[in-house]
């Protein structure tokens, strides 16, 4: 019988600790860069040492103290002792170097670790950075991806990742953003940010803007898991149960998105059978707790609603459009959007008819809020197709067509645009 | 990726209620398992003497009443784990041993459509 390969299961502990290792390092330092560096220093040793010595109990707590260990060393090595001595006494004073907890006890799973892997999110999505650096930051440090891991999943060049990240590293650093769960004024800002980060993870995965995939998968599970953690160490956010209802039930859907060859499926035209009914079940669950919060409902929630529309209904003809068009409605309030109306136009095509849809579309185009937008007009041909308007239709399409940079997308848009030509 | 973990075991042999400690651990495994974003559902499992067999054969159901000869049952309880891959499903299954001290764990992808590479590696 094959035993699992131990290089495989070291890397999994690892990356199942990274988050809360690098997190809890950076309590200790004072330096997310520097924290990384520890954290894979911890791994050489693991590396080095559980094949032989065997893994310890408590692998978390093991990597945790090796970690801090190094830093200690380091410190020494650095030769720049006062200053470090004085911080390292500051951060001792909330945690104190450990040795690793007696067998059977769980050390690592203190609860300061959960705080401080929230703080880590807050860092790593802080306003001092560009959007593509916060992205990347996160999906390095809390989702423990590697850079080639990211440069794949966003179709980009390994060292241009690399460079990002190094650069977003430093951009922390320089601008001393305190490793803190920001309170007050402040905090609603930044946790938008966070949740903004963690979508903009999920979208690029669910339809990705560049590239021969329509989907990546694996960048939506990932989201989906930052998503849950968030839930979790945040749990009094209704944002937080929202952004987490929205992506559970878009992800119910994922696999029917793609088509054998990969190709996209529309909502309309996919097999709801094939619809994850533990994911659905869990996003209306995470739409119960945004309820039991009391609050207004915010921009996720809203979403989340409308997507919960379509995944209760087990026919397309079953779906209740009025009220999809009253939520698009509530979300234009709290967070007014030419893509929130482009969206509504389309539920009120579905409501009542394309004809009136075809109005707010028409409106839409004029605002020329929406230019190069390629949705814009491809819900316009969709419109103009009901209608009878073929010709039309079709080169919205096309204009459609050429204005994706997915490359399964821009496909789509020109076989329908061919079918109305024949 | 997701995966169904579940404990194995002989469920003839005498077994007595966990002690505190015990159940005290696993309720703080189930939160790390949570909050690392692990755990999507956990389930119980009541022994087959509570439950009985369904088989259709040449259009003719049988209803057999527990309990089951089978060598090794399900027993305990099991949870549906979504983790990057069967090594870090291995690992958390480790984890749930663990606390019980010994045991039989079984991880198995739930999803026969990773294979395909949907879910596979980025």
């Amino acid at each position: 019988m094959p035993v699992a390969d131990p290089t495989a299961a070291i890397e999994a502990v690892f990356r199942i600790e990274f988050a809360r290792l690098v997190a809890g390092l950076t309590r200790f330092v004072g330096d997310v860069g520097l924290a990384e560096e520890l954290a894979q220093d911890a791994l050489v040793d693991a590396l080095e040492q559980w094949p032989t010595h065997g893994t310890p109990r408590n692998p978390g707590a093991w990597l945790m103290t090796v970690g801090k260990r190094k830093a200690i060393d380091r410190f020494r090595r650095d030769r720049r002792l006062d200053e470090k001595y004085a911080l390292l006494g500051r951060a001792g004073a909330t945690d104190a170097p450990q040795s690793a907890p007696p067998p059977g006890t769980h050390g690592a799973f203190e609860d300061h670790i959960d705080d401080d892997v929230l703080r880590l999110m807050f860092v790593a999505c802080h306003p001092v950075l560009s959007v593509a650096a916060r992205t990347a930051l996160t999906l390095r440090l809390v989702g423990g991806l590697t850079t080639a891991e990211i440069a794949r999943a966003y179709v980009v060049p390994e060292a241009t990742v690399k460079q990002r990240i190094l650069r977003a590293k430093r951009a922390v650093s320089k601008a001393g953003v305190p490793f803190e769960v920001p309170e007050g004024e402040d905090r609603a800002a930044r946790l938008g940010s966070v949740l903004e980060v963690v979508y903009l993870i999920f979208n690029e995965g669910y339809s990705a803007t560049a590239g021969a995939d329509w989907t990546r998968p694996a960048l939506c599970a990932e989201a989906l898991r930052l998503g849950r953690v968030l839930a979790e160490l945040a749990p009094d956010e209704p944002e937080v149960h929202g952004l987490a209802a929205l992506m559970e039930i878009q992800s119910s859907r994922l696999h029917a998105r793609r088509g054998p060859d990969g190709e996209p499926v529309l909502l309309l035209d996919q097999d709801r059978r094939t619809w994850d009914r533990l994911l659905i079940n869990r996003g209306l669950a995470a739409l119960d707790r945004v309820r039991d919060l009391d609050g207004e409902r915010g921009p996720y929630a809203l979403q989340a609603a409308i997507a919960a529309c379509h995944v209760v209904a087990f026919r397309v003809e079953d779906t209740d459009w009025s009220r999809v068009v009253a939520l698009y409605g509530e979300l234009a309030e709290v967070a007014p959007s030419p893509i929130v109306e482009l969206n509504r136009a389309v539920a009120v095509s579905m409501a009542s008819e394309p004809g009136a849809a075809l109005d707010l579309v028409d409106q839409l185009a004029a605002s020329g809020t929406l230019d190069g937008y390629h949705l814009l007009y491809g819900v316009r041909g969709d419109l103009l197709e009901k209608l009878g308007r073929s010709a039309e239709a079709a080169g919205e399409f096309r204009r459609a067509a050429s204005l994706t940079r997915n490359e399964s997308e821009h496909q789509l848009l020109l076989d329908r645009a061919e079918a109305l030509e024949r | 990726m997701r995966f169904l973990g579940y404990t194995l075991g002989d469920e003839q042999a005498p077994m007595a209620p966990p002690p505190p400690e015990m159940m005290d651990a696993m309720d703080e495994f189930l939160e790390a398992a949570t909050k690392a974003g692990v755990l999507v559902a956990t389930g119980g499992i009541a022994p087959t003497s509570m439950g009985a067999k369904v088989t259709l054969k040449d259009g003719e159901f049988t209803v057999v009443d527990g309990p089951f000869t089978e060598a090794k049952e399900l027993i305990g309880g099991w949870a549906l784990m979504e983790c990057r891959d069967l090594e870090e499903a291995v690992e958390w299954a480790k984890r749930s041993i663990s606390v019980v001290g010994e045991g039989e764990v079984r991880v198995r992808p739930t999803d026969a459509m990773w294979i395909d590479g949907v879910y596979g590696p980025a």
